[in-house]
Order: C-alpha cells, then sequence, then structure tokens
C-alpha cells in the first residue's frame, strides 16, 4: 500500500540526513522525497511517499515523530487531498514522430520546454498515476531522459463528512 | 561579562547540577580540561583509561544514580572509541550527554587531524545530537540537550564543540526555560484507557506483570509492587526490569524470555491478562511472536508510542510514563474493584505458577568442581541484609546466571547491559557505580571473555581508590557463543576456548595494584569471598568454575517461550 506522509520539520543541517537515516535504518521503503522551505522561517516541508502495511506505515509515523527536529507529521491516507507531481521528459521525436509526440502532450497539458531536430522536451505536472501514464504512453517513442521531482501533496479545504 | 565556551560549558554543567565528569583529554579539547581545572569545588573529573569506558562509566553512574551522566572526549578518535557506549546507553534508554570536541569549525570537512563526523556517526544511537556552530546558542544547546537525555524515554544525547567555539567568547546568558518546540513528551496517562486496563484486570482469572526497564527509570516500582500485592497479581520481569520488584516476594517469578525460568515463560504462556509495563517487548524477551501470550489481552504501558504495536499488538495501549500510569490504575482498580475478593479469584492461578516452580526451579547438578551458578548462590546469601549491594554484569553466561540466582531486592541495583549485549560494559559500568554510591558494595560480575574487554579501567579504579570487587565467573570459555556451538552446531567450538590464553587474572589484578584471590575447590568459596567482601580497596576474585555448564532454560532463537530446554 502507497502512503504519502507530508512532514514539517526544523530546517537544521543533518535534518535531511536524520529522516533518511531512520528509513534506511529501520529498512523502510522511500519511494520519493520531497524537501523545500516553508513560509515560516527555518522550517521546511517534506513530502514522503512510502509504502508497507497498516502496522509499518503506524511505525514510520511513529518514529518520525520522534525525531527531535520533526514538529509535524501529516498522513493523506484517508483524508482527501490534492496530489501532484512534475516531470521533465525528453523523448525522441524526428520530423516523422514530433506530431503523434505533441499530440499525446496536448491530451495530458503538457508544455513543450525544448525541442531541437531530434527531440522533445515536455513539462508535466499531475498525480502519481497520470505521470505513469505519460510514460507509458511516450516510451515507444524512446525516452532520452527523465527527471521527476516526486510527489507532493495538500489536505483539501472540504474533507468528506 | 564575556565568557569563554570552556567557561560557559563549565557555568552550564554546574546550573545542570552535574558533579562529575567521565573523561579523557586531547588536543581540541585542552581548554575544556584547563577550564574545568578551575571548577574542582563543583566538579570532579575521572580521567578513564579508555573512552569506551568513559561512556560505560558515565552510564553506569546514571543508572545507580538515576541522574544524567556527563563525559568530556576529545575529537576523531576519542569520539569514535565512544559510540559502543553510546549505542549501549541508548539500547537501555539511560540518560547520559556526551561531550566531544571537533576540529575548528573553518576546517570541517577538510579531513584535519583527528577530525570525524561523530554526529553523523552517532546520528542513530543518540536521543538527538547537536554540533554547535554558534557560540551564542552554546548554552542553550547545552540546556536542550540534558532536558532531552533526562525527560521522555531517557537517552544519550551528544554535544560536539568545535574549538573555535570552546576558546570564543561570548556573553553567559543561562536560559531559565527550556522549550523544544516539536518535543513534548506524554507522561499523561488517558483515563479511559486505564480504565479500561482496570476493567481487564478486575475481570482476569490469569493476570501477569511484566514489568521492563521503564519500571526502573521511572520509580514505578514500589507502585506496581502495592498493585500486585493488594490485588495478588504475580509479577516476572525483563533482564531490564530486574530489582523493579522484588525477588524475595511471593509474588515473584522470575525473569522471562531466552533464558527465563519455567515458570515466567509458562506464565506469560498461559496468562489471560498481561500487563506489561515499561518494555518494549525485545525479541529476547518474546521468543516467537505468533505464539507469544496467545491468550492474553494485553495492557502495554510505556512512554515511547513507538514500542506501542512495534513487535506486539495489544489490546490497551496507554503512552504515559510509567509511574505515573500506574498511579493512577491503582487508584482506578481501588474504585472498581468493589468488595472483589482478589485472594480467592486468583488462588488457583498462584498456585499454578507455585506449582511450576516447584517441579521446575532454577537448579544445577552440584559436582567436585565449582559450579557458576554456586557462585551467584553464595553471593545472594552472604550479602542478603548484610550489604548494600548494587551488582554490574558483562555479557553472557555469567549475566544470564546472576539475573537468575541472585535475588534483586531493590531498583537501580542490577546494572547490565540489556539491548545492546556489550561485553567490557561491566567493569566501567562499576566504577561508575561506585562513584554514585560510594557507600555500597559494589560488585562486578564477569567472564574471563568480557573482563578482558575493559580491564585497562581497573588503572582508573585503582587510582580512585574505588573499592570495587570483581568475580570473575573463569570457564576458560567465552562460554555463551561455547553454548551455542554445543547446542545447535555440533560441538565445533570454534574461536571460544580460552584454555590457556588468558592472563594470570590474580598476578593482572596486582600489577594493577588491586588485590586478586584465586578460588578452584568448593571449599574456599565462601571463605574467600567473604575475604574479598571485606577487603578494602579493589579486589579480582578468580573463580575457577566448570568448563561446560550451560544457561537453562534456554528459549532457542526463534522458538515460542514455551519450547523451553530445561536440561
Amino acid at each position: 500500500m502507497r502512503y504519502v506522509l507530508s512532514v514539517l520539520v526544523d530546517n537544521e543541517p543533518g535534518v535531511l540526513s536524520r529522516v533518511a537515516g531512520l528509513f534506511s535504518g529501520r529498512g523502510f521503503n522511500i519511494e520519493t522525497l520531497n524537501v523545500a522551505p516553508t513560509l515560516e522561517n527555518g522550517v521546511s516541508m517534506m513530502t514522503i511517499v512510502t509504502s508497507g502495511d497498516s502496522q509499518i506505515i503506524e511505525q514510520i509515523i511513529k518514529q518520525l515523530r520522534k525525531l527531535v527536529t520533526v514538529i509535524k507529521v501529516v498522513d493523506f491516507h484517508e483524508l482527501a487531498a490534492v496530489e501532484r507531481e512534475m516531470m521533465l521528459i525528453k523523448v525522441q521525436a524526428d520530423d516523422s514522430r514530433r506530431g503523434e509526440v505533441l499530440r499525446i502532450a496536448d491530451i495530458f497539458r503538457c508544455k513543450v520546454v525544448d525541442v531541437s531536430l531530434v527531440d522533445l522536451t515536455l513539462e508535466a505536472t499531475g498525480d502519481h498515476e497520470k505521470i505513469g501514464a505519460i510514460i507509458n504512453l511516450l516510451n515507444r517513442f524512446g525516452i532520452k531522459e527523465l527527471a521527476r521531482t516526486g510527489t507532493l501533496a495538500m489536505k483539501r479545504s472540504m474533507q468528506r463528512e | 561579562m564575556e565568557y569563554s565556551g570552556a567557561r560557559i560549558l563549565m557555568e552550564c554543567l554546574k546550573r545542570e547540577q552535574v558533579e562529575v565528569i567521565f573523561g579523557y583529554p586531547g588536543g581540541v579539547i585542552i581548554d575544556l580540561f584547563d577550564e574545568m581545572s578551575r571548577h574542582s569545588d563543583a566538579l570532579k573529573p575521572y580521567l578513564v583509561r579508555h573512552e569506551q569506558g568513559a561512556i560505560h562509566a558515565a552510564d553506569g553512574y546514571a543508572r545507580a544514580s538515576g541522574k544524567t551522566g556527563v563525559s568530556i572526549l576529545t575529537s576523531g578518535p576519542g569520539a569514535t572509541n565512544a559510540v559502543t557506549g553510546i549505542a549501549t546507553a541508548y539500547s537501555d534508554s539511560i540518560p547520559m550527554v556526551v561531550i566531544t570536541g571537533q576540529v575548528p569549525t573553518q576546517l570541517i570537512g577538510n579531513d584535519a587531524f583527528q577530525e570525524v563526523d561523530i554526529v553523523g556517526i552517532t546520528r542513530p544511537c543518540t536521543k538527538h545530537n547537536y554540533l554547535v556552530k554558534d557560540i551564542k546558542l552554546l548554552a542553550g544547546t547545552i540546556r536542550n540537550a540534558f532536558y532531552l537525555a533526562k525527560s521522555g524515554r531517557p537517552g544519550p544525547v551528544l554535544i560536539d564543540l568545535p574549538k573555535d567555539i570552546i576558546v570564543g567568547k561570548s556573553e553567559f546568558v543561562w536560559p531559565e526555560e527550556v522549550r523544544v518546540r516539536s518535543y513534548n513528551p506524554n507522561y499523561k496517562p488517558n483515563l479511559v484507557q486505564l480504565r479500561r486496563a482496570a476493567d481487564l484486570i478486575v475481570n482476569a482469572k490469569r493476570p501477569l506483570f511484566l514489568i521492563g526497564g521503564g519500571v526502573v527509570s521511572s520509580n514505578a516500582g514500589d507502585v506496581v509492587t502495592d498493585i500486585a500485592v493488594r490485588c495478588r497479581i504475580p509479577v516476572i520481569s525483563t533482564l531490564m526490569g530486574l530489582g523493579g520488584f522484588s525477588g524475595t516476594n511471593s509474588l515473584w517469578h522470575g525473569m522471562v524470555g531466552m533464558h527465563g525460568t519455567f515458570t515466567a515463560n509458562r506464565a506469560v504462556t498461559e496468562a489471560d491478562v498481561l500487563i506489561a509495563v515499561g518494555t518494549r517487548f525485545a525479541d529476547r524477551v518474546t521468543g516467537k511472536l505468533s505464539v507469544f501470550a496467545k491468550q492474553a489481552r494485553i495492557v502495554h504501558i510505556d512512554i515511547d508510542p513507538t514500542s506501542i504495536r512495534k513487535n506486539v499488538n495489544v489490546d490497551v495501549p496507554v503512552v504515559a510514563d510509567c509511574r505515573e500510569a500506574v498511579v493512577g490504575l491503582a487508584e482506578i482498580l481501588s474504585a472498581q474493584a468493589g468488595e472483589k475478593n482478589w485472594e480467592e479469584d486468583h488462588a488457583a492461578w498462584l498456585s499454578l505458577l507455585a506449582e511450576y516452580e516447584k517441579k521446575h526451579p532454577l537448579t544445577f547438578l552440584p559436582g567436585d568442581e565449582i559450579k557458576p551458578q554456586q557462585v551467584i548462590e553464595a553471593l545472594d546469601r552472604m550479602t542478603r541484609n548484610k550489604y548494600d549491594i548494587l551488582i554490574s554484569t558483562d555479557v553472557g553466561q555469567h549475566q544470564m546466571w546472576t539475573a537468575q540466582f541472585f535475588k534483586f531486592i531493590k531498583p537501580r541495583t542490577f546494572l547490565s547491559s540489556g539491548g545492546l549485549g556489550t561485553m567490557g560494559f561491566g567493569l566501567p559500568a562499576a566504577l561508575g557505580a561506585q562513584v554514585a554510591s560510594p557507600e555500597k558494595l559494589v560488585v562486578c560480575i564477569s567472564g574471563d571473555g568480557s573482563i578482558q574487554m575493559n580491564i585497562q579501567e581497573l588503572a582508573t579504579i585503582v587510582a580512585n581508590k574505588l573499592p570495587v570487587k570483581v568475580i570473575i565467573l573463569n570457564n576458560r570459555f567465552l562460554g555463551m557463543v561455547r553454548q551455542w556451538q554445543d547446542l545447535f552446531f555440533g560441538r565445533n567450538y570454534v574461536c571460544t576456548d580460552l584454555e590457556g590464553q588468558s592472563p594470570d587474572f590474580v598476578r593482572l589484578a596486582e600489577a594493577f595494584g588491586a588485590t586478586g584471590y584465586r578460588i578452584s575447590e568448593s571449599a574456599q568459596l565462601e571463605p574467600t569471598l567473604q575475604k574479598a567482601l571485606d577487603a578494602p580497596g579493589a579486589v579480582i576474585v578468580d573463580v575457577r568454575v566448570s568448563r561446560e555448564e550451560n544457561v537453562y532454560p534456554m528459549v532457542p532463537a526463534g522458538k515460542g517461550l514455551d519450547e523451553m530446554l530445561v536440561t
């Protein structure tokens, strides 16, 4: 089972290593990890995608909360949340293929951010599944390079009752 | 008034009521020791012979006194030598502040002489650690470190001090308040959960207390005893819980787990309500999890939320300070029990356990040679009610025999590396314990293997005139590994036979300036032990015990607690 956690941390040197070390030391998985500052000075937000059964996730959350530098952990499981990931993808696209690639880019509302005679670089945003679908569809053209941010998430204001 | 970083540290230590420091000087912390000499009225340094010894000594000091142990060490190898000790304290939740020197800030990362990233190295084995890069933050950091070490689930905290912070100058402001935004341990038990726990206990036919190190560290033993005695509930403990409940009480049934008593392991297996207090259900305690306490509803009290449901699924989790939780539980039980006749309700259960005890007591076959268990029994008999005794151990067979055959009566009288299982812990821990309790009889029970792992601290012990008594159960084997080789590896005694390979411990004691005795025959055992106990200074007693004695009962690794080997 895939879980998205948002972890608010004190932005002290070594905090990333504390969190990453917790995962590796206890044999937990990290699928993606994203860190950036928040509006509050000295506080950063990490978004971690991990997997495991419910008991493992419970341990991960408790262990994260136990770290002195962790201020807050939110588990997006069972919360209505917006999830987004951004990807840059460079696809082989010579004259014969360019039209096809652009049509797929259009369907997924990707932006063309770079172009050459032989390839196209697209910028795509979407949730985990959408990004996966884009990669699947573009695979047959030949993907030359790929860079992804990992998932970001935010709770929706209106929660289901 | 501007103080140097070194002075600020000393002022902070005094305000934290630190009295002793176990340390070892070196290049980058020479200024700290220089400054320390000007505070000798309040801070007494103990110069150890190896940094690992310093940490175990601070650890033994903390275990014996309940205070926070403090150690000051130099950078690089000084710091790395401390790692085993820090990990030991972390495993057993011992409050400790370790201060290490570091190369000057501008040299960090340049592979300077005696530079090591000790904050990186100790991150997974400290409760928290700090590298101080701004002298203005020094006092606050030290305050936080002491607060973190002692509060919640205690543990070691390391502060790394670069040379320029130590010699730099700053205004000294002692922070009266201490607050760490992201750290708020929960001490108060949830009353709803406590009522559910009390309900289970009131309706139980076969209730059982399982106490762990948390009972000792939160001073909950007297309250657990009060409930157990009032409600006639039998008590067993983990290795770390020994002393939390008196070993002479008739409700006591010994240690549980891999080398637990037959009765304790049967009791867990047959209990219908298990009240686990201050234990993390380690694998050495539970055996195979799928058959652990299968008939029981489990109440689990612990201050650390991660301990709960980590290994064992529980019915009533209570995240709180053990003492506060059992105090609350005691009150609710008084109110809820009404006219319940505990004595009568638990009579069948208690007599079943008594029967197990009678059928399968802890025992050994006496022989011509001295049996190791016999030494512990003799020590117990000779010291009971006569000495205020405190025992440290190393790790291995002697540790298990001590846990089994010595009747610990009071908390903080059994000092042993439970979680990490660190050989070499016993002697320096005894050193620290004797510093903490000069009036007590401090005995280190060790093996001929373990004692050689930190024997250098005998020099510290002698130099400081600490009357520590060391009893070596000398079987000329690395006994616990040999036992496994015996039982599971077809007696292929690889790298465990020490016959003819150890020093003469009597002459070794004398070389260090201590007294040495050797006991080779049963008839000498008690008279010579008595002589050792009465000797004014440090003593090593080398007891030549029978070589191939095994620790029983034994639950083989990966087996259930009901699958004990009894002989």
